[in-house]
């Protein structure tokens, strides 16, 4: 078991994916995206062997909002945007559950921005799951955070004017210790991501690109179509040369000048320089150039895979260790003593 | 009865907000200490004492001290702190005076009194502020090295107030207390400005002679206050002393005052001074122990509220977690959170906090989980008036929030009864899995009072049973959990917290099935859910609204939270004039007690006075169809006991 899940109690018996499931009828567009994330996380869990009363999947708006329905473990559908904040308050106040956030990208960094990157930066051990779809599905088709500039939608006929978040940047600066990006449809992929976020004590953000068949149909079908994916997408594998394209003929090299990173047609000559990922740098900066190559628009060289792995004082357990210490301290609290504290007198009758 | 002192339990001087550790059992506090022979004593039987100056003259630290030598002594008192919400206003101005008015008395007392018998004023600003609340004849002592001709015309004065025939009307010391500071604390090689500073207990020191205060509590505290530089303890001790020897010595002040303890005032029992805030959050300590739940707050800090979050922060040994989160919607989100997890959950805030949190409290009545919502109102609307009170959010408390989301509400009426009310509030919250809002103020948050500690054993037994297995059997025998299955009296829903195998379920702000708790549209469900909700709320147990009319009156003031004092206090008046008038006062505002609709029928006339322009008016008009007149005050602070006397019978004799 991984450090990150060692207080949460263990399964007596060996899981299924059929025990994760929930007898509530499944109600996403039929297509979506979010049945196979759904089918990935379902399969994956009987993995952790965790008790499954122990795990609780907390959501916030949305249509992947409704993913915790779905699960047959502890579940809250809550309010727009506030999944991190209320789950915060799970995870900090109970070591003993598992605690995974649902979320999009309007709930998460529209509505919800402050709490992302609040809950980043402080690394509560939440793994926060981030459907990005590049849309509003659920208020049927607006332009979201991720949308594109220039999005043609309900509400920009002339086109969006906003240029989009990227949410791996984002959480990258938001000081998150694990950030990935996944593929709804790579359902081994999901799965490896999903295996190394549950294994990081902390805050885990993984981004899931999810297509919604009805309003955003093919936004990530340049990653998903072979042909084309050999050149759009960039694998990251810790400790393994960044390269990718038909024949691995491109790789991704640092600017001696300016320390940028830029794509190459690898020759023998710079073959050797050719950048390494280590996703367990102490530095954000070069993970951080590597979520900067995907182009927004046409997503050629996205980076997906896990960017950054890097061990941080979780806040859960540094608040558990302050409730210690304050007893080690003051020894354990007395509530007479308490009350009683202070100038007092006394009367008599 | 008669009146002891006692020894102190260790940690004094909670009102100077200082932190202190452990300290050991210290020697008797709360002698009195006479001043020597050959001036006259005057008895007292009440006092009334305003400490004014800049907002860096620590005004509040002394009168803090003021009280708690009060305390210690046996008074009954009443304290109003008012200052302003910047930091440091400007020196020397109008908007920068800070004050602290005291009332002690040898019976017993309910507010911090309507007007000084004794105003200290340590500027010309502090002067200009005050002076029309202080009646002629009152004694009036300032600062005569800050009345400079540059320093009075910043506030206006054209001439000097000391010498143009203006303050004539009143007793009037003129102290040079920069310089007798200075003077004094010669020999600690202090510069001019840091011995300066120490005027305020010079201060401290003349008015504890002038009222035969104990003084070894402010000694003991400054000891500690300032543990690290040990000089400049002893320089205040100094000044202290100095202020107390110049009373005592000098020809102007000739008389001094004894105002005895308030013995009858007081049922046995060991007493403390503590402030609304304070109370407040040991109310929260102990329902937590009592329910025997971990506690946790999720807060972001804002005035007046913020005392609490951090003095709960303190107490990390009683296992209570305080997350300051990054706003106030992630301050109950954190807290509903860990109320799904089974903690006591409680956030704190006040009225622009509230109206940001309206949506997760409308998700906690969806959810039916417990939470406390503790709202220490404020002058509004907006930012408004930070540091003034008032009693607006009343209807945001009943109101705020989409569809129909009936909320408990419960307002103490004291200081020290923050502490029960606290409790009440954890008692309909666990009962009942609900959110309750607890609606207390400025006024009370920074006042203070004495207070009767509590035994252990006198407190409310607030424990609660976790869901543990099934609660239902469907058609073909398979033995289910429901979540929202209801306890028939209480029409509460099981409490079933993760980690309990077998009871794995969703929530969430959708309309749920009646019983399984899950997503449900159907109308006549919904119809059901609502009304539900409703009733549940409307069939908490709260006690039967009492009402005081030994006249048999045919006219009744009703009153809510902390206007409590003002209002009695102006009954009084009236009935020793021998105007009949009968008092009813509610803590519970949200159901309200059953018996409310027949005692407001039983008055030919209904009267409440509000610090808002007529809310709980509005709800007993509405509900009772009782013509109540509305008597209002919003200036931001609490009512003076005289002019609510005088509209109280004005409104009755209309």
């Amino acid at each position: 078991m991984t450090e990150a899940l060692s207080l949460v109690p263990k399964a007596e018996a060996q899981q299924s994916m059929k025990d994760f499931k929930s007898d509530q009828e499944v109600r996403w567009c039929p297509g979506c995206g979010d049945y196979a994330i759904l089918a990935a996380v379902q399969g994956f869990m009987p993995e952790l062997g965790l008790a499954r009363e122990n795990i609780v999947f907390v959501s916030g708006i949305g249509c992947s909002s409704r993913f915790p329905y779905y699960m047959d473990t502890y579940g809250m559908h809550s309010i727009h945007g506030r999944a991190p904040a209320i789950a915060t308050g799970l995870a900090s106040s109970r070591q003993d559950l598992s605690v995974w956030v649902v979320t999009g990208d309007g709930d998460a960094l529209s509505i919800g921005g402050n709490h992302l990157i609040h809950a980043l930066r402080r690394n509560v051990n939440l793994k926060i799951l981030l459907f990005n779809n590049r849309i509003y599905g659920l208020t049927k088709g607006q332009y979201s955070p991720t949308s594109e500039l220039g999005k043609v939608t309900k509400s920009t006929p002339m086109g969006s004017l906003d240029a989009p978040f990227n949410p791996v940047s984002l959480a990258l600066g938001a000081e998150a210790g694990f950030v990935a990006r996944t593929v709804d449809s790579d359902r081994k992929h999901l799965t490896e991501v999903l295996r190394q976020a549950a294994a990081h004590p902390g805050t885990a953000l993984v981004e899931i690109y999810q297509n919604c068949n009805i309003f955003n149909d093919g936004a990530f079908d340049v990653l998903k179509d072979k042909a084309q994916a050999e050149e759009a997408v960039i694998r990251l594998e810790h400790g393994e040369p960044i390269r990718f394209g038909a024949g691995l003929a491109k790789g991704v090299v640092r600017d001696p000048g300016t320390g940028d990173l830029h794509v190459v047609d690898v020759t023998p000559e710079n073959e050797s320089a050719v950048l390494v990922h280590d996703a367990h740098a102490a530095s954000p900066t070069t993970a951080f150039a590597l979520s900067r190559l995907a182009d927004p628009d046409t997503l050629h060289h996205t980076p997906i895979g896990v960017l950054r792995s890097v061990r941080r004082p979780v806040y859960d357990t540094l608040m558990a260790e302050q409730l210690e210490a304050a007893v080690e301290q003051q020894g354990k609290g007395d509530l007479g003593t308490l009350l009683a504290g202070g100038d007092t007198w006394t009367v008599v009758g | 009865m008669t009146s002891q002192v006692s020894s102190p339990a260790g940690q004094a001087g909670e009102a100077g907000g200082a932190q202190h550790a452990q300290e050991p059992q210290e020697a008797v506090v709360g002698e009195q200490r006479r001043p020597g022979d050959g001036k006259e004593v005057r008895r007292l039987d009440r006092v009334i004492i305003r400490f004014a100056g800049d907002s860096g003259d620590g005004m509040q630290l002394t009168g803090d001290r003021f009280t708690s030598e009060t305390a210690s002594f046996g008074n009954d008192l009443s304290t109003l702190p008012n200052f302003p919400a910047e930091i440091r206003a400007p020196a020397g101005t109008l908007p920068g005076v800070s004050s602290f008015q005291l009332h002690f008395a040898d019976h017993d007392i309910l507010t911090p009194g309507d007007a000084p018998n004794v105003l200290v004023a340590m500027n010309p600003a502090a002067l200009k502020a005050n002076i029309a609340d202080v009646p002629r004849g009152g004694e009036i002592i300032v600062n005569t090295d800050e009345f400079a001709k540059r320093a009075m015309a910043k506030v206006g004065y054209e001439t000097s107030p000391l010498q143009d025939g203006s303050l004539d009307a009143y007793r009037v010391h003129e102290v040079p207390l920069t310089t007798l500071t200075i003077e004094a604390l010669k020999e600690f090689g202090l510069s001019r400005k840091e011995a300066g500073r120490s005027k305020n207990m010079f201060a401290l020191g003349l008015l504890s002679w002038m009222y035969h205060r104990p003084t070894e509590g402010t000694e003991r505290f400054l000891r500690r206050k300032f543990a690290k530089s040990p000089a400049i303890a002893e320089a205040n001790i100094a000044a202290f002393r100095a202020g107390w020897n110049f009373g005592e010595t000098t020809e102007d002040f000739a008389v001094s005052y004894e105002v005895a303890p308030a013995s009858s005032a007081f049922p046995p029992g060991t007493y403390r001074n503590i402030s609304g805030n304070l109370a407040l959050s040991y109310g929260l300590i102990a329902a937590a122990r009592q329910s025997d739940l971990p506690l946790y707050l999720g807060s972001y800090p804002i005035t007046p509220a913020s005392d609490i979050l951090h003095e709960l922060s303190r107490h990390k040994n009683f296992g209570v977690r305080t997350f300051q989160a990054e706003d106030e919607i992630a301050g109950i989100g954190a807290a509903l959170g860990a109320a799904f997890g089974g903690s006591l959950a409680v956030t704190t805030t006040s009225g622009p906090g509230v109206a940001l949190k309206s949506e997760t409290i409308g998700l906690a009545v969806s959810l039916e989980l417990p939470l406390l919502v503790v709202d220490i109102q404020r002058g509004g609307p907006s930012t408004g008036l930070p540091t003034k009170t008032e009693q607006a959010d009343l209807l945001q408390a009943m109101y705020g929030r989409n569809g129909e989301a009936p909320v408990p509400v419960v307002a103490p009426r004291t200081p020290a009864d923050c502490f029960d009310a606290a409790l009440d509030a954890a008692r309909i919250a666990l009962a009942y899995r609900t959110p309750v809002f607890l609606l207390s103020d400025g006024y009370l948050a920074n006042g203070s009072e004495p207070w009767r500690i509590p035994e252990l054993d006198e407190l409310p037994d607030l424990r609660v049973q976790f869901a543990g297995g099934p609660n239902h059997e469907l058609a073909d025998g398979t033995e289910v959990f429901w979540p929202y299955k209801r306890d028939p009296h209480t029409l509460a829903r099981p409490w079933a917290v993760p980690g309990t195998p077998g009871l794995e379920h969703r929530i969430g702000g959708i309309e749920k099935q009646d019983g399984t708790g899950n997503i449900s549209y159907d109308p006549a469900n919904h119809d059901f859910m609502v009304r539900t909700r409703q009733a549940k709320v409307d069939g908490i147990a709260v006690p039967e609204v009492e009402v005081d009319d030994p006249d048999g009156a045919r006219a009744l003031v009703l009153g809510w939270g902390s206007t409590y004092g003002p209002i009695t206090a102006a009954v009084r008046r009236l009935r020793a004039a021998g105007v009949p008038i009968a008092q009813a006062h509610l803590r519970h505002l949200n159901p309200f007690p059953a018996n409310l609709g027949e005692v407001l029928r039983s008055y030919d006339r209904v009267v409440v006075p509000e610090m808002n322009l007529g809310q709980l008016a509005t709800l007993i008009r509405a509900r009772y169809l009782v013509d109540a007149h509305s008597h209002t005050q919003v200036n931001g602070m609490p009512f003076k006991a005289e002019q609510l006397a005088t509209a109280l019978k004005e409104a009755i004799d209309d």
